[in-house]
């Protein structure tokens, strides 16, 4: 079983590790660290991004609740589809996605720092309501009941019964939405200003744009150990409040009451135009130009030649087609390496959660640091990889094994080893045991997993949007590369390549959630003969 | 680059992987990579694309494009691989950045063919062939003639302009820390206020409520009134309304936009055969190209500059609309590279601090 754990830790090792090491032994030095720590800007850096992440975490904790009591407790139509547009617009590119949602504000707003704010609540409302929803749709019913014929009333069952039993998901929200607005970086870019500035945009600029790599190394180190110190509290504060309650995994939920349902409606309503105008956003910038509506921009992407002897340089045709093969390709590798990952940390206890902490450690790492560092390490031969068309889909999968890990490792460890046991006692060699107890129970969550990853690559501006590319746009780089350009019919035609790229990510979604959820039923129903 | 020995190698490593990590471009003598910023286009229908590809019939040497990212993150790849570079030429390293791009080593200085007879004025910022102009434009604040009708003011016409209160909360610019064209704009007040004066002015132009965004995207389609923002000045290039005509969804007559000319800051984009190549000479035939009037000609429309070739004859459109400014303002490169840093933060400080 220790064998499995080899090409997860060798991935990482190769694809992460190395580079940053290699970039970090390049660009630290003494005097990189006392030109940083020296740097009034670096401090005020840190305090923005610390403060903003801790405030849209809080935001989003709050303002997700109710959505999540309403999904989690409750069946009315359209909550399925909901629950994916909400996970659409946690994996689509932040930099599109941010541009439609600043074309949304009224001017007031714009680049106010509560534009960033609701940004970072609209874009990870998904991890709130999915994360802490699947407790609380666990959670006995019973237990609100005996407390209400005691007497409480819903409010006091909340914040007595529901709300403990809930902190440790909460907590674990709580630190996802942190690491991902701490890390934030197209939002900050789209909506920010100079003085607004996260430690991720601030070690882009200092990269790129004023060629201090010793800078960003440090500002990258500086990010890693902040959120290193988070990981710690939160992991420790998770422990403390973790309590124990039987949970019933096939509550049947509901349909609201009728004094409910006013609540119910209003929250779901509420949700809905949150997370669906961005998107809604994209749709109809895709059609406005010269400040009235047409088709142009869609007639325009089949057809590179706008007039006679003019074209846009980018076929959004071929980046379309290249997305798709670049995410099916990051697909495959996110989904062997996640689950020869699973498996091993559901093996090997103690140090399992070692490799569980450092596949996630990408998510944490500032992309450019990865790209630049995948730049100077895979430069020589053997390794010379640098120009090699599998690095890009490498790279999504960095970003997307997390998700596959942790899609598929809540059922890993539920599955009784008795069950391997059993086998191998009736003489199945170790591969055969795992094949016919393990492989049946996890066949689904990796499915579920290769979807989540698939949605991550087609959307993916993270570290790959650093190395370079031949001539071969993906869809978030054609994006960019139609919105730099002057005419409104290239903008045009820029929003309508967000929107397919937007509809491919809810389509993803939703086929995901289908699935899984007749396996649900399914394997509930196993469990229950086992 | 990987020969066969090597792909056996990294075949024991990554199996998996190896079928597709034989890549052996660059022991070809045939094939050569040219390295670009984002907006260089690459669709095989691309008149810049079809053009390179005439290159490849009369010289037998195909060429690949290799897209780096913007300009900044483009010279940042090029200075972390210096020697071993990702590729054989690189274009478009701008006056801004070429003092880093010469300091740091990445070109093999080259006279490319022809280069004499290019205008003083744009080879006297490599003179002795460390890069070779390939293109110029200017950043230039650009206003919308129908919303300054729309509320009875005149264009401006200096930058003294700008900060009036005629003037005031309807000026759109990029931030200098982050966009090529802010910091251009940064640079031109520099040049015109000097080392003394600069931040003064700034801090009118606050005062008067000046809006900072980002990037050109997003004042240009965000803020600008022709997009439907608010701003009828909005900072973008001198070739901007001959674009606004081309790219109309319905044929114009006239640019609706004009350009400020006393703003006008000049940009001149460079390019060189990159040191460490394995293919020096291809590469320099490459770079004789790019500066022949065969792909010089291409460079307008499709990549929004001007030619430096005078033998190009421009568009009508280009003669018409465009505005190229007698004389632009500028600074020396080894200037802009020693003070980049500090003027970006002093600007911070004074806009936005």
């Amino acid at each position: 079983m220790v064998a499995v754990a080899a090409p997860p830790a060798a991935f990482l090792i190769i694809f992460y590790a190395w580079p940053l090491a290699t970039l970090m032994v390049r660009g630290l030095s003494a005097d990189a660290l006392v030109d940083t720590f020296s740097r009034d800007r670096t401090w005020r850096v840190l305090w923005f991004t610390l403060w903003q992440a801790g405030v849209s975490t809080a935001l989003t904790l709050v303002v997700g609740l109710m959505p999540t009591w309403a999904v989690s407790r409750f069946t009315f139509p359209g909550r399925r589809m909901l629950l994916s547009l909400l996970t659409a617009v946690f994996v689509l590119p932040t930099v599109v996605v941010g541009a439609a949602f600043n074309a949304l504000l009224p001017n007031a707003l714009d680049r106010s720092i509560w534009a960033i704010l609701g940004a970072h609540v609209v874009f990870n409302l998904a991890v709130v309501v999915r994360t802490v929803g699947a407790v609380w749709e666990q959670l006995p019913v019973d237990l609100d009941h005996a407390a209400s014929t005691l007497g409480a009333r819903p409010s006091q069952v909340f914040w007595h019964v529901t709300l403990p039993l809930l902190r440790p998901a909460l907590a674990a929200a709580a630190a996802i939405v942190f690491l991902f607005t701490f890390t934030s970086f197209g939002v900050i870019r789209v909506l920010g200003t100079a003085s607004r500035s996260t430690i991720e945009v601030e070690v882009w600029r200092r990269a790129t744009q004023l060629g201090d790599i010793g800078g960003a190394a440090v500002l990258s180190l500086m990010q890693l150990l902040v959120l290193g110190l988070m990981v710690i509290c939160s992991t420790s504060l998770q422990r403390r409040h973790a309590r124990t309650v039987s949970v019933s995994a096939a509550q049947r939920r509901p349909v609201p009451s009728a004094r409910q349902r006013l609540l119910v409606s209003g929250t779901v309503g509420a949700t809905l135009v949150v997370v669906a105008a961005p998107l809604l956003a994209l749709v109809e910038r895709s059609l406005r130009i010269d400040g009235g509506y047409s088709l142009a921009g869609w007639r325009a992407l089949g057809n590179d030649q706008t007039r006679t002897g003019i074209t846009t340089g980018v076929d959004p045709i071929g980046a379309l087609i290249r997305s798709v093969t670049t995410a099916l390709w990051a697909t495959g590798f996110s989904v062997l390496i996640g689950a020869a990952a699973v498996v091993a940390i559901a093996a090997l206890g103690r140090s399992g959660k070692w490799l569980d902490t450092g596949l996630m450690l990408p998510l944490g790492t500032s992309a450019i640091t990865i790209g630049f560092g995948m730049l100077i390490t895979f430069d020589t031969s053997p390794f010379d990889w640098r120009a090699s068309w599998w690095l890009v889909p490498v790279g999504h999968a960095l970003v997307s094994v997390p998700f596959v890990v942790r899609s598929a490792l809540g059922v890993v460890r539920s599955i009784d080893p008795d069950l391997r046991a059993a086998a191998a006692t009736l003489g199945a060699p170790p591969i055969h045991a795992w094949a016919t107890t393990t492989l049946p129970f996890i066949r689904r969550p990796l499915a579920t997993g290769a979807g989540l990853a698939a949605a991550i690559s087609l959307g993916e501006f993270g570290a790959t949007s650093f190395l370079s590319r031949s001539g071969a746009d993906t869809l978030p780089i054609a994006i960019e590369r139609l919105l730099a350009r002057t005419g409104q019919l290239f903008h045009a035609q820029a929003f309508a390549l967000s929107t397919i790229l937007a509809a491919a990510t809810v389509t993803i979604v939703i086929l995901i959630d289908a699935s899984d959820r007749r396996f649900r039923h399914h394997r509930v129903g196993r469990a229950r003969r086992s | 680059m990987s020969s066969t020995r090597s792909v056996a190698l990294i075949a024991t490593i990554a199996t998996a992987l190896v079928a597709c990590g034989g890549d052996d471009r660059a022991s070809e003598p045939t094939s050569i990579t040219l390295v670009a910023y984002s907006s260089f286009p690459t669709a095989a229908d691309s008149p810049v694309v079809i053009a390179l590809d005439e290159f490849t019939e009369r010289t037998g040497i195909a060429v690949e494009i290799l897209i780096a990212g913007d300009t900044g993150t483009m010279l940042s790849k090029a200075t972390l691989t210096a020697g071993n570079p990702e590729g054989d030429v690189m274009w478009g390293v701008d006056n801004t950045f070429l003092s880093r791009a010469v300091d740091s080593k990445i070109f093999d200085p080259y006279e490319a063919a022809g280069v004499d007879d290019l205008p003083n004025e744009l080879t006297a910022l490599a003179p002795n062939g460390e890069a070779t102009p390939v293109d110029y434009g200017d950043v230039c604040v650009n206003y919308d003639i129908a919303a300054l009708a729309a509320i009875g003011l005149a264009p401006p016409t200096s930058f003294a302009d700008l900060a009036k209160p005629d003037y005031a909360s309807r000026l759109v610019v990029q931030n200098p820390a982050t966009s090529s064209p802010g910091l251009a704009f940064l640079l031109a007040t520099v040049a015109e206020f000097g080392e003394g004066g600069w931040e003064h002015y700034w801090a009118e132009l606050r005062r008067n409520g000046v809006l900072v965004v980002d990037d050109w995207e997003t004042a240009y389609y965000g803020d600008f009134s022709r997009a439907g923002g608010s701003k009828p000045l909005v900072l973008s290039y001198g070739s901007s309304p001959p674009f606004e005509v081309l790219y109309a969804t319905e044929p114009l007559s006239a640019a609706p936009t004009g350009v400020v000319d006393a703003t006008c800051f000049r940009q001149i984009e460079f390019a060189g055969v990159l040191r460490g190549t394995d293919a020096p000479t291809g590469a320099r035939q490459l770079v004789d190209f790019l500066v022949s009037e065969r792909f010089q000609r291409e460079v307008a429309l499709n990549l929004f500059v001007f030619p430096v070739n005078q033998d190009v004859v421009l568009e009508p459109v280009f003669v018409e609309f465009a505005t190229i400014p007698d004389k632009p303002l500028t600074l020396d490169p080894s200037m802009i590279e020693k003070n980049r840093s500090d003027w970006i933060d002093r600007w911070t400080t004074v806009v936005t601090g």
